[in-house]
This record gives structure tokens, C-alpha cells and sequence, in this order.
């Protein structure tokens, strides 16, 4: 009961941050650029082009206006149209969309694949040289511009060693429509097409890893950290005069109240993800949202760019929610008491 | 055998820090690319490259015992390049924590000693500048504003300052539960002397851990904003915009990217060991 | 008959920021087969040292047992191949912890942690036992600390229970597979007054009827006087008195025990001003 009171809250802080969100992509898109018609159409268009697009983007109306409408629109879940493209954004981002939410949800899956039994066993062999070696990797990982790895990847194993796809989602001319999910990984495995599946794994691999790198040294960290506060609990010290044995104390006492923190850190942490999703997307060639922002943003194409950034920023607040879920679902503690220790 | 007396806490506070190697290695990394900022000039083999000089006998030279790094597409040293280039890094972080730094300091003071409707407004707006991805957010401002690294990097600050707000916001609320906070009001101090005599030097090891650690990703993504295209106008030299630049040319000419690349590696590394080797010395918590 | 615990000239040093300080010297005292011994002493006396030694939790490093031995059953556990150390621990020689708030793990439910201890217990003494067997024994020992809805108690978390309830769970665990010797550390201290008789009279109870041997840390001279018929006053890493707890009581010989039992506050007497 308590719980359920504590994910309203947490639904209602969602609402509330979205709100701000838009606010704050609003007042970027629409009052900070002096002209935005102006701005999108670029200095050699006639002043009746731009009285044109003003018009049409309700660019004379009051801002409060302007804001009231584009609320509206986004409530229907429509982020009006392309400055460029004239096409719908929904339409542009549900197509790109779904590459990115691939990338993101792998990068994530082997972040903390990795990263949370390196952290055990950093914590298990605390200053001995397992530690070291787990705590150097970690910080270079942390380190590591996402830019940067995903450029050396790239090098050694497309070009010195060619042994992984380089750009793309699959290979070209592969026929194949992914429209249950758009995740490559789940709809080649509904329809039965493991080719599809076992290819878009293969191209998924080095973006995924170069994007991983900075969160699984982070995960590693903060379990490690989190591992090393609960041995120093009471009931730990209970579990090894009890006998219970090492591994078992260390994966079923230990892990599980010391997951709390990394699940949260990735909460915090999933707006740099998205960033650096964009970095990866780019250098890579994926065709997700990140090329359609850069572009967006590079012609300074407004609504493409509000309808990225509010995009990201929904992202970021499903994702801490379901974070909020999870939380709870492994600290029985949270879940009855209601609210984060 | 001797009884255990009391240590003093800078004894203390050394000893376990020059234990450390790791923090050790931070410091002396952050120092020594500081210096080297600093008297760039005087130690750069090449100082003038990184004015307009191009010599295209010598481009796209490997690294050599004339070129440490090697020689980039117009023939610049490019060792020469990245100690200028650190010039650039630093300074841009320089100019984000001081922005970031004090103003997240005293809204997460306020938020936390006032408490009440200040508190709500100042941890919401947090909350909403978090959800931002900051690369994205700064590319978004610098494409509706002139598109400067500076303005990219004030973008960056003007999210940045919440990280820090929601540490010492939370530093505060557990010094406000301790009783000397109470016996201090009781006592008839005047708020600004809590604030500023009672709470802010027990935030003190805190943010000198989260400055030195945010330092390191400041860094990062100034670097990756001038990948982006967002760097210092040419020709002066900007380790992101040089990583971009060199990019084309891998694998051949692979010191022209991965370098520079390593440099800003190198550089980042060095606030985080040190930040890491504050935070074990200091033992606080909760900072990232 | 040789005590079933027999603690010999045990001295431990502790190591910290380069400086060594002794805090065990030369400790000895026995605990006999079902009799009831208290440690007694300050904090920082060297009685939480004695017990963990006992146990086999000391870190070492930073503590150094070096002379000494800690006979149990007639054999030396500071000797024994680690494996066989840890096969006697939550067997035959059983902790009872202090601080039932945070000696219990928070995530796991008192069926489910009770079960694994039992478990691993059960491999180390080479007894077979399936699942519902477990379950039976776990309800057998929360019975037996007298708890009123065992199959309630079981199936919960640590956080919903009261502190007494958390102590007896404490208790219980340590019941699980028939010690012979149960170490109690400041039974009841994190529990109001009422509270820790009850749970010091239920160990008692439970220490009589099973012909365990007890023996009990503790500062507080009142739960001693309760509970033990012998008492080790330990002061500064060295047992300074040792005797009987009547005799001990109306005839201290050393001024630190005098000072000891003059600390505690009387309800009788004349009020001095």
C-alpha cells in the first residue's frame, strides 16, 4: 500500500519534470532565437518566405499562446512539423526512434552484465590485486570519451581486424521490415528470421560496447562501493558466523540490498547515456534519432529539435520510473516503508 | 608497544592519502597538465603552430624524435598542439565549475536550510535540468545561438550547477537533523552565520571531491562538443576538434586521431583519480 | 571434567595507521558444560576482542592473535585447518548478536534466512534434510523462543517485526542446529528494559532445559547478577577478577570490580549531598 503511494508520487514527478521539460524547450525553440522563422529559413530567404513560416507556426500569436498550443500538441502526442522536411516529427522520430532505443537497451544489458560481477569481485577481494585491476579498469572506462572508444573500436575491429561490421544496422540490402517492436533484436525473433536477428546483434555489438564502457565503469564502481558498505552490516558479519559460504554470502546476502545503488546511479546517469548515444549514433552511422537531431540541429530545424530533446527527456523520466519500480521490487524495505531508505 | 594515541587529523589526512597510490598518480597528473598549460610556450617544441603556419613537407608525419606526436594533415606538431590544446580544455572548465560550482553550492544551501516552498522550487527545477541529456542540450542552445564552444559550455554550466545542488542539498538536510544546528539557532545566531560558519565547512570535503571529479567530465564533454563541430575556431588548437579532424585519416595516419584522443584521456583521468582519492580520504559518501 | 571452552593466555594486538596497541593480554577463563559464565566489563574493555577471537571473526589484519590458545571440546581452535573452524561455527558454538535491528538481513524474509543458515549447517555436520524439513525445524526453533505466530513470523520481513520479536528471531537462529555453546553479545541492550527481561529469562529458560553452556558479554552488572553463576570482569584487555557471581557480588578483591558494582545506581541507601 505504501508502495503504490510511492510510485503515484513518483507518476506525479514525472508529470511535473515533463512540464518543466517543456517549458524549457519551449523558452529555447521559441524565445531565445530572435527570429526562429528567420533562423530556419536562413539569411537569403525573402521577407515574405519568413512572414510565410511565421504565420504558419503561429510565430505572431502571444507567447502564452504559442506555449498553449504547443502543449496541446504534445498532449496529443503531436510535435508538430519539420521546419525542413515538412513532414510530421512523430513521424520522423518514430522511424528513428526505435534504432536508438535498441542501442541504449543493449548498452544497458551489458553494462551492468559486466559491470555488476566486476564490482563483486572487487568488493570480494578488496585491495588485493583482483580489486586493483577491476578498480583500474573502471576508472579508464569511466574516463573514456565515449567519442574516442567508439572511434578505436571501429579502427581495430572493422578496419585491422575486420571481424565486426562498422556502420549500419544491418547489412545493406537486407530485406527485412521491423514494424512489431522496431527493435531489430525482438521482431527478427518473432518472425522466426535468426539471420536478421544474428546480423543486427553483430552490427549492434561495437556501438553497444563503446556506448557501455563509461556506464559499466560506473556500475562497477558504485557496486563495489555499495558491496563493501553492506559487508560492513551486522547481519553480514551474522551470515559468516553462521557459516554460510562465501560465494552463496556474497550473491544472495550481499548483492541483493547492494543492488539498490546501481540501479539508481543509472538512473542518474541515463541522460549522459542518451548524449552519448547521439556521439556513438553518429560515428557509427546508425540511423536513430541522434543523425536526425545533428541534422535538426545543424539547419536549426525547430520542432525537430524540441521533438528530440522532449523525447529525451520522456525517455529519461519512463526510464527512472521503471528504475523506481525495480527498486522497490528488490528492497522489501522501500516497499513497505514507501519511500527511498 | 605503544598505546594508540591521538592522531593529528593532517597527519592522518596525508598518510593516507600519499597511501594511495592512485590519488597520488591524480595529483601529480593534474599538476603536471596544469604546468603545462600554463607555461605552454616555454616547453612546446613548436610553439608557432599553433598560429596559421602550415608546412606541407612535413604533413601527416608518424611520431618521431622531431615530432614526439607526429604531424598532423598541414604539417603542425601535434605534440605542440595538445599541450596548447589543454590550454582550451582547462580554461572551459575552469569557466563551467566557477559558474557551477558556487551557484549549485548556495541553491543547495538554501534548498536545504530553508526548507518549505524554496526547497520544492529549487529541487524541482534540478529535477528537470537533470532529465536534460547535456550534450544534446548544448548542441540544442548553441544551434539557437550562435554556435560558439563557449556558448556550448554555458549551456553546460547552466545544467551543470544542479548536480551539485542536489549533493549539498542533501548534505545539508543531514547536518540540519544533528542538534548543533538547533543549539545554534537557540543560541539567537543569525541565519547567515549558521549558514556560512556552522554548515558550509562541513560541505567542504564534499565538494572538493565532486569539483575535482566533475573537472574529469567537464573535460570529457567539452571535448566531445568540439567533435561535434562546436570547437574553438581554427586555427587555434581544441583536442576534441582535433580527434574530428584526424578522424578521416585512421587508420593510416592514426597519431593525427587517437593522440589527441589519449590526451584528453590522460587529462580526465587525472581529476578522477585525484577526485577518487579525495573522496577515500575524506570518506564521503554519495558523491559521483 | 574440562570446561567445554577453555580460553588460555590469549593476547591480541591491533595494528592501525602504522602503531600497534595490545588489547588482549594473557585472557583466560572457561566455560564449563551447562553452566552460565558472564564477560563483564566496559566498553573498550576487550570483551567484543575476546568474544570475535573466540568465534574466529577477528580481521587479521589488522588483529594479531599472538600467543594463546582457545580450547573447545579439548581441541585448539587457533590450530585448526580453517575448513574445520568453519564447520563448528553456528554447529556447535552459536552466536546471539546484539543489535537485532541491523543483525538481521533487511531483504531476505526470517523463513528465508533461517533456511539457508540451516542448509549450509546441515552440508557442513553431513545431515540431510530437504526443504519441508527445514521449514519444519525453523517453525520447531521459533517456537521454542516462544514466539505466538511462528508461520507469521516466518514468512515476514525483518523490517515489520519489533525489536523483541527481531531479538528472539536472533535467538532462534542461533537454536538452529543444537549448540553446545551459546555466545550471547549484550543480550537485549537495544531494547527497552521490559523488553530484555523477558528475553533474558527466556534464555535462561532455554539454556536450562537444554543443558547449553552460556556464555554472556555484557557491561550491565545487573543482567549478570540474573543470568550467570560466573563472573570474569574484565578491564583494559586482562580479566582482573574471576569467581562465583554471589561471591563476586558480596565480596569483590579488586577495586576495579568494587568500583564496578559502586557505579551502579541504588534505589536504596542514603541520598548523599
Amino acid at each position: 500500500m505504501e508502495f503504490l503511494a510511492f510510485l503515484v508520487r513518483r507518476l506525479l514527478w514525472s508529470l511535473l519534470v515533463l512540464f518543466g521539460l517543456s517549458v524549457v524547450i519551449f523558452t529555447i525553440a521559441r524565445v531565445v532565437p530572435g527570429d526562429p522563422a528567420r533562423m530556419a529559413l536562413g539569411p537569403r530567404a525573402s521577407v515574405e518566405q519568413v512572414a510565410d513560416l511565421q504565420s504558419s507556426l503561429g510565430l505572431n500569436k502571444p507567447l502564452t499562446q504559442q506555449y498553449v498550443l504547443f502543449i496541446g500538441g504534445l498532449a496529443r502526442g503531436d510535435l508538430g512539423r519539420s521546419l525542413l522536411t515538412e513532414q510530421s516529427v512523430n513521424d520522423d522520430i518514430r522511424e528513428t526512434f526505435p534504432a536508438t532505443l535498441e542501442l541504449v537497451l543493449t548498452t544497458i544489458f551489458i553494462a551492468f552484465l559486466f559491470g555488476v560481477p566486476l564490482g563483486v569481485a572487487a568488493a570480494r577481494w578488496k585491495d588485493k590485486w583482483p580489486d586493483n585491476l577491476v578498480r583500474a579498469i573502471a576508472i579508464v572506462a569511466a574516463v573514456m570519451p565515449t567519442f574516442f572508444i567508439a572511434l578505436l573500436l571501429q579502427v581495430l575491429a572493422g578496419y585491422v581486424l575486420q571481424i565486426l561490421p562498422t556502420t549500419g544496422r544491418l547489412p545493406s540490402g537486407t530485406a527485412f521490415n521491423a514494424n512489431i517492436t522496431g527493435l531489430l533484436l525482438i521482431d527478427g525473433t518473432l518472425k522466426g528470421r535468426f539471420d536478421v536477428v544474428f546480423e543486427a546483434a553483430r552490427h549492434l555489438l561495437l556501438p553497444a560496447t563503446a556506448l557501455a564502457l563509461a556506464t559499466m565503469g560506473q556500475i562497477a564502481r558504485i557496486t563495489r562501493a555499495s558491496m563493501i558498505d553492506v559487508s560492513r552490516q551486522d547481519y553480514i558479519e551474522a551470515a559468516r558466523a553462521f557459516g554460510i559460504p562465501t560465494w552463496v554470502r556474497l550473491f544472495k546476502y550481499q548483492l541483493r540490498p547492494a543492488f539498490v545503488p546501481p540501479l539508481t546511479i543509472l538512473g542518474l546517469e541515463f541522460a549522459s547515456l542518451i548524449g552519448g548515444a547521439f556521439v556513438v549514433e553518429l560515428i557509427f552511422s546508425c540511423p536513430g534519432m541522434a543523425a536526425y537531431g545533428i541534422r535538426a540541429i545543424t539547419q536549426k530545424d525547430l520542432n525537430a529539435i524540441m521533438g528530440v530533446v522532449m523525447i529525451s527527456g520522456v525517455f529519461f523520466v519512463l526510464v527512472n520510473l521503471i528504475i523506481d519500480l525495480l527498486v522497490g521490487i528488490v528492497d522489501p524495505r522501500i516497499r513497505i516503508r514507501g519511500r527511498r531508505a | 608497544m605503544s598505546e594508540v594515541q591521538a592522531l593529528s587529523n593532517s597527519y592522518q589526512n596525508w598518510y593516507r592519502f600519499s597511501r594511495n597510490p592512485t590519488a597520488v598518480i591524480g595529483l601529480v597528473i593534474v599538476v603536471l597538465c596544469v604546468l603545462a598549460a600554463i607555461f605552454a610556450p616555454h616547453i612546446t617544441p613548436y610553439p608557432d603552430h599553433v598560429g596559421a603556419v602550415v608546412d606541407f613537407r612535413n604533413r601527416h608525419q608518424p611520431p618521431s624524435a622531431a615530432h614526439w606526436f607526429g604531424t598532423d594533415n598541414v604539417g603542425r606538431d601535434i605534440f605542440t598542439r595538445v599541450i596548447f590544446g589543454f590550454r582550451v580544455s582547462l580554461s572551459l572548465a575552469f569557466v563551467v565549475l566557477i559558474i557551477a560550482v558556487p551557484l549549485g553550492t548556495l541553491m543547495g544551501l538554501l534548498a536545504g536550510y530553508f526548507g518549505g516552498w524554496t526547497e520544492i522550487i529549487i529541487m524541482r527545477l534540478t529535477d528537470v535540468a537533470l532529465a536534460l541529456p547535456p550534450l544534446i542540450m548544448a548542441l540544442a542552445v548553441a544551434a539557437v545561438l550562435e554556435p560558439s564552444l563557449m556558448n556550448a559550455m554555458l549551456a553546460i554550466a547552466s545544467l551543470w550547477w544542479t548536480w551539485h545542488t542536489r549533493l549539498i542539498y542533501s548534505i545539508v538536510r543531514q547536518i540540519r537533523a544533528q542538534e548543533y544546528i538547533e543549539a545554534a539557532e537557540t543560541l539567537g545566531a543569525s541565519k547567515v552565520h549558521i549558514l556560512l560558519r556552522e554548515i558550509l565547512p562541513n560541505c567542504a570535503s564534499a565538494i572538493a571531491v565532486k569539483t575535482s571529479l566533475d573537472a574529469g567530465f567537464v573535460i570529457l564533454i567539452g571535448a566531445s562538443l568540439s567533435f561535434l563541430g562546436l570547437g574553438i575556431q581554427p586555427p587555434t588548437p581544441d583536442l576534441g576538434t582535433m580527434v574530428a579532424t584526424g578522424a578521416s585519416f585512421l587508420p593510416d595516419y592514426w597519431w593525427e586521431s587517437l593522440l589527441p584522443g589519449t590526451a584528453i584521456l590522460f587529462v580526465a583521468l587525472g581529476f578522477n583519480l585525484l577526485g577518487d582519492g579525495l573522496r577515500d580520504l575524506f570518506d564521503v559518501e554519495d558523491v559521483r | 571434567m574440562t570446561a567445554l571452552l577453555s580460553v588460555q593466555n590469549l593476547s591480541v594486538s591491533f595494528t592501525t595507521y602504522g602503531r600497534t596497541a595490545e588489547v588482549l593480554k594473557a585472557v583466560s577463563l572457561d566455560v564449563p558444560q551447562g553452566a552460565q559464565v558472564a564477560l563483564v566489563g566496559e566498553s573498550g574493555s576487550g570483551k567484543s576482542v575476546t568474544m570475535k577471537a573466540i568465534m574466529g571473526l577477528l580481521p587479521q589484519p589488522p588483529a594479531r592473535i599472538h600467543a594463546g590458545k582457545i580450547m573447545f571440546d579439548g581441541r585448539d581452535l587457533l590450530t585448526l585447518p580453517e575448513r574445520e573452524r568453519v564447520a563448528l561455527r553456528g554447529t556447535a558454538m552459536s552466536m546471539v548478536f546484539q543489535d537485532p535491528m541491523s543483525s538481521l538481513n533487511p531483504v531476505w524474509t526470517i523463513q528465508d534466512q533461517l533456511s539457508t543458515i540451516l542448509k549450509y549447517a546441515d552440508r557442513r555436520l553431513g545431515r540431510d534434510r530437504d526443504r519441508k524439513g527445514r521449514r519444519a525445524r525453523v517453525l520447531d526453533v521459533l517456537t521454542q523462543v516462544r514466539m505466538r505466530e511462528p508461520e507469521r513470523v516466518a514468512a515476514s520481513y525483518p523490517i515489520i517485526l519489533s525489536g523483541g520479536m527481531r531479538q528472539r528471531v536472533l535467538i532462534a537462529m542461533a537454536l538452529l542446529s543444537e549448540p553446545r555453546l551459546l555466545i550471547a553479545d549484550e543480550p537485549g541492550t537495544a531494547l527497552d528494559v521490559t523488553t530484555q527481561a523477558q528475553i533474558l529469562k527466556l534464555l535462561r529458560d532455554l539454556v536450562e532445559a537444554q543443558g547449553l553452556a552460556l556464555l554472556m558479554i555484557t557491561h550491565n552488572l545487573g543482567v549478570v547478577r540474573e543470568t550467570s553463576n560466573t563472573v570474569y570482569v574484565m578491564n583494559k584487555g586482562e580479566i582482573v577478577e574471576s569467581g562465583p557471581t554471589d561471591r563476586i557480588f558480596a565480596a569483590p578483591q579488586q577495586q576495579y570490580t568494587r568500583d564496578l558494582i559502586a557505579a551502579v545506581p541504588r534505589l536504596t541507601g542514603r541520598v548523599t549531598t
